[in-house]
């Protein structure tokens, strides 16, 4: 980098700046991050005795276990759900509240509530409404199709519930991604169009959705992270039920180490959620363009 | 992140609270849309209809559910008119142990939320002045943070909290949620810092102002709006964390907010008005923020997607 070479050092801080943060930031994540692939070839009940190598008993365990095949599919097919169904409304909304009306305000105060609330919150919000006797869904179940419903008793209408109310909680964070995204598109872009006589949905696609191109892709991968990593709603909605059906990698982590102890195990079906989200961010970076952010203000 | 640092964003520092500030109008604003740039959207604005009736109709059920007894509640049904108003619920949470979860939580999203802070405003600083290999390996490095989920490496952390015997203890919480909040906080900073003029670095530095008055006195005040962004990231993340707290303390007077209220479905059974009581009262405080405080909340909550 030329530029380094030229720049006057004049008041250029030393590294002992950072020094805090980074190490910091190495103990209780990087550390940990490295830990668990050790930890997954151990064995460890989690109590006072020490973890003690075992190999690779765990990972063989992890490539024949059912449970973990299922979890899987079940982390697959929520994130795709969750993606499919949060990008085009929150796409949709964010460039709607982009303007600038009064009521949009009101309205856009009110989409933001569930980004306030914990998913704790939402979740139990959500078993109450969900609840086959005594919940909403008991009431207006019957006009959209849903006749004396108990979601919770089915595999697939439980995956489907938990994916409802993903979105339903993180659908409003995506639009604000979007809004901000939506408000940052020259003007003149759509003068040019609407004298050219461009329609809305003409414009639409041919300039909103190009221009947030970056947009589309942080939002998505954060949905993906997201998704593999979903883990306190399933477990006050559905405890990973109703059998297995919604144990989602996340919750079958949680469930192997801090419910039945078994440590070593669970440090390797969390090695597998590390090389995945890595691989995902990777890709991000590859994408995107993280590195290539060097100043807020270019291409200003 | 742009959002959050261009300048007709911020708030003027003479007002820094109050009435939530009116919608940002910048350039051409509402003459420029009067003028057909774009025309009323119809699917969209039918979308946004139904969802705010999506978004809108359980918070009204959650907020009428708290105000019935439990037995109207279990006889007419979620969505029945209430004939007898009560706050009894209400009354029912905050006579158990509801203050206490309050405060635990306000203490460890205070504590996240400088530890963050003083920690991040180092890592940007350095980043983005000393330019040399090693401060692009810091970035680096926190930019492979992202990727770890707090899930993945939740039983490391369990053992280095136990080793380090700090487990069920508010400070076991309040440590690790700061570090996984780093990297998207350095990000951040890091963002807004890049933003202050170079010739500024250097005139200070020429009247012989040393490293920590050109932090305190040049970097920190014209950062302001990074910061705040990185504060409110910080501390809603500590606000609503689950996991951590699930994992790392167990007895009564560590509780957090949110371990409370999984708590309370234990407690309120049988009992889904005062159960909802709960939630609401959970989400108040934080909505009592976002009213005065809603173009940072906002900002911050933006300054967690990047871009």
């Amino acid at each position: 980098m030329k530029h380094v070479a030229t720049t006057s050092r004049v008041g250029r801080p030393g590294i002992a700046w950072a020094v805090p943060g980074v190490l910091f930031f190495a103990l209780f994540a990087v550390g940990p991050m490295l830990l668990v692939v050790y930890l997954s070839f151990t064995t460890w009940d989690g109590l006072g005795s020490f973890p003690s190598v075992s190999g690779t008993d765990n990972w063989e365990r992890l490539f024949d276990d059912p449970t973990m095949r299922q979890a899987v599919k079940l982390s697959i097919i929520l994130t795709a759900a969750s993606w499919l169904i949060q990008t085009p409304i929150s796409l949709l909304l964010g460039v709607w509240s982009a303007g600038r009306q009064k009521n949009r305000a009101v309205l856009s105060a009110i989409f933001f509530l569930p980004l306030l609330a914990s998913s704790v919150a939402l979740a139990l919000l959500w078993k109450s409404l969900l609840d086959p006797n005594f919940g909403l869904i008991a009431e207006i179940g019957p006009w959209i199709g849903i006749e004396n419903g108990n979601v919770f008793a089915d595999g697939t209408s439980a995956m489907a519930a938990v994916a409802f109310v993903a979105s339903w909680q993180f659908i409003p964070f995506h639009t604000l991604l979007y809004q901000g995204g939506a408000r940052q598109i020259p003007k003149s872009f759509y003068e040019a169009a609407s004298l050219d006589g461009a329609g809305t949905v003409r414009q639409f696609f041919t300039i909103t959705l190009p221009q947030l191109r970056n947009t589309v892709i942080t939002s998505s991968v954060l949905m993906v992270v997201g998704a593999l990593t979903f883990f306190d709603t399933v477990l006050i909605l559905t405890e990973g039920g109703p059998g297995t059906d919604t144990t989602i990698v996340p919750y079958l982590m949680y469930e192997t180490g801090f419910q039945a102890y078994d440590m070593g195990y669970a440090s390797a079906i969390a090695t597998t959620l590390v090389i995945v989200a890595t691989a995902i961010s990777l890709l991000m970076v590859r994408i995107s363009g993280f590195t290539a952010m060097r100043s807020t203000r270019e291409g200003m | 992140m742009k959002t959050a640092t261009r300048p007709d964003h911020r708030p003027s520092p003479s007002a820094p609270s109050g009435p939530p500030a009116p919608q940002v109008r910048n350039d051409r604003g509402v003459r420029g849309r009067l003028r057909g740039v774009r025309k009323w959207n119809i699917p969209a604005g039918v979308a946004a209809l139904l969802w705010l009736v999506v978004v809108g109709l359980p918070l009204y059920v959650l907020v009428l559910a708290t105000l019935r007894t439990n037995e109207a509640y279990y006889d007419k049904g979620a969505l029945s008119l209430p004939g007898g108003l009560t706050l009894d619920n209400y009354r029912k949470v905050l006579e158990g142990d509801f203050f206490t979860y309050l405060l635990n939580t306000a203490i460890v999203t205070a504590a996240t939320a400088a530890i963050v802070i003083v920690l991040s405003v180092g890592v940007g600083y350095t980043v983005v002045r000393t330019l040399s290999r090693t401060s692009q390996r810091v970035f680096q490095f926190f930019l492979l943070g992202l990727a770890i989920p707090a899930q993945a490496v939740i039983v490391p952390v369990y053992l280095l909290i136990t080793e380090m015997q700090l487990y069920d203890s508010l400070l076991a919480i309040i440590l690790p949620i700061s570090a996984f909040c780093l990297p998207v906080c350095v990000l951040i900073l890091a963002g807004t810092m890049r933003d202050i003029e170079e010739e500024m670095y250097e005139s200070m530095a020429l009247e012989g102002a040393s490293q920590t008055r050109i932090l305190l006195q040049l970097v920190v005040p014209l950062s302001r709006g990074g910061i705040s962004t990185v504060g409110v990231y910080a501390a809603l993340q500590a606000w609503n964390n689950f996991l951590f707290p699930l994992i790392l303390t167990q007895s009564r007077d560590t509780k957090v907010l949110t371990l409370g209220l999984y708590d309370y479905v234990g407690q309120f059974r049988v009992d889904i008005p005062a159960l909802l009581a709960a939630v609401v009262l959970s989400i108040v405080p934080i909505f009592v923020v976002y009213l005065f405080a809603r173009r940072q909340l906002i900002n911050g909550l933006m300054g967690a997607g990047g871009r």
